[in-house]
């Protein structure tokens, strides 16, 4: 099975390298991919939209439709994630343990008994537990603020330099995860449910095709933003550029918000009141 | 000679995107642990979108974000100046789509690993086999 599967795929490596004689030289400003539409993006992104950044133009306005389907496929991602996962049925534990850490006291608590509410003094020992580690609880927790100020950076600055909805989304979602890595996932769904972090993710889904409805009730084609300036009160050009800037923002929401939620079924296969 | 390095230098890129397909085909296909497999489709996709980011390459041309300050309203834009943003915009929504892709391709395998106590094809199959046997 080795040899065959090494020799097929020798082969096809031939043939490949073969193929490539007939592609244009690397760099060529005349080979055909560097033609025909991405000129036109090229000369005319600044007229249309003032967005200086024309990866964003495209991503969120010329090809506005692709992005929103996008958005959908990772919406459907973090859906199948948790349908594949989620044990919608939680048995609660006979007792549960809490340490108080200062004194090392350790409390039984049985079923039905009352919990004592989240903080730094109590810890849950259990199967997951993990001893407590000063040093990479301290690093995470100075990092994760300024991790997701960077974040809202990236999303607010995507029409003058690198960044968008989808790379600051990601760079938040990071954020919380390290958080959850560092700490625990029980002490991460206290802060951003499950729920919640559903609802958001739809919501982001939701507030880019609400655009798209908005430019078609205010007279335009869907997703043709020019049509949103009698609403902003601006020029068609400035109102493309807003209009850019609400879509990236929902697709940051979206992403952010499915990288968690895959983040929370994954990492617990399912069941999130134990977790890492 | 000349023409050798030539033909080298305009399609090296090419040939590095192909050797990457192969290394992530290969263990899509040869590798036995399911998540090997994934990790193999992981690098097809990675050399998928190294292919489209060097066709969009042009030469002496720069980074597809505008020369912009105030003052320059009228300026004429030249497609030669700047590299081709298509394709980076295409492979934008393609990365997210992988991490999406590789998050729901590891659910499946925790799921098998949930059903069969195993992430090896071989086992995997035998156990199939053997509860096929049964019933």
């Amino acid at each position: 099975m080795k040899l065959i599967g090494m020799i097929s795929i020798f082969w096809l490596f031939i043939v490949l390298v073969y193929g490539t004689s007939d592609f244009s030289a690397w760099g060529d400003p005349e080979s055909p991919c560097n033609l025909h539409v991405s000129n036109y993006y090229i000369e005319h992104a600044m007229s249309d939209t003032s967005v200086p950044n024309i990866v964003t133009a495209i991503l969120a306005d010329y090809r506005g439709f692709d992005t929103m389907f996008e958005t959908a496929v990772i919406f459907s991602a973090g859906i199948a994630c948790f349908f594949l996962l989620r044990r919608p049925k939680y048995d609660a534990p006979e007792a549960v343990v809490f340490r108080h850490i200062q004194t090392g006291i350790t409390l039984r608590i049985e079923k039905g008994g009352r919990l004592p509410k989240e903080s730094d003094e109590f810890e849950r020992i259990d199967t997951q537990w993990v001893p407590y580690d000063l040093v990479i609880q301290v690093t995470s927790r100075i990092l994760v603020p300024f991790i997701q100020l960077f974040a809202l950076y990236v999303v607010a600055h995507g029409h003058h330099s690198p960044g968008g909805g989808f790379q600051g989304g990601v760079i938040f979602g990071a954020a919380i995860i390290l958080f959850a890595v560092s700490n625990t996932l029980r002490k991460t769904t206290h802060r951003v449910s499950e729920k919640r972090s559903a609802v958001l993710c739809a919501i982001g889904v939701l507030i880019y095709a609400g655009t798209g409805v908005c430019c078609l009730l205010a007279g335009g084609n869907f997703l043709d933003y020019s049509a949103l300036s009698g609403l902003l009160g601006v020029d068609p050009v400035t109102a493309r550029s807003h209009g850019i800037m609400m879509v990236e923002m929902g697709v940051g929401l979206a992403v952010t918000m499915v990288m968690i939620w895959i983040y929370y079924n994954l990492s617990s296969a399912g069941k999130q009141h134990e977790g890492l | 000679m000349d023409d050798m390095i030539a033909i080298i230098l305009s399609k090296y890129n090419y040939w590095t995107v192909i050797t990457l397909m192969m290394i992530g085909l290969y263990a899509m296909i040869v590798k036995n642990n399911l998540i090997k497999k994934i990790i193999g489709m992981n690098i097809f996709q990675t050399s998928i979108i190294l292919f489209y980011v060097s066709m969009g390459m042009k030469k002496d041309a720069t980074i597809p974000i505008l020369e912009h300050h105030p003052g320059m309203q009228e300026h004429v834009y030249h497609a030669a100046d700047y590299i081709n943003p298509l394709p980076h915009v295409l492979m934008l929504t393609a990365i997210v789509v992988s991490v999406a892709t590789l998050g729901v391709a590891l659910s499946l395998a925790l799921k098998v690993y949930d059903q069969y106590g195993t992430l090896e094809e071989d086992e995997i199959n035998a156990k199939i086999r053997k509860a096929s046997v049964k019933s």
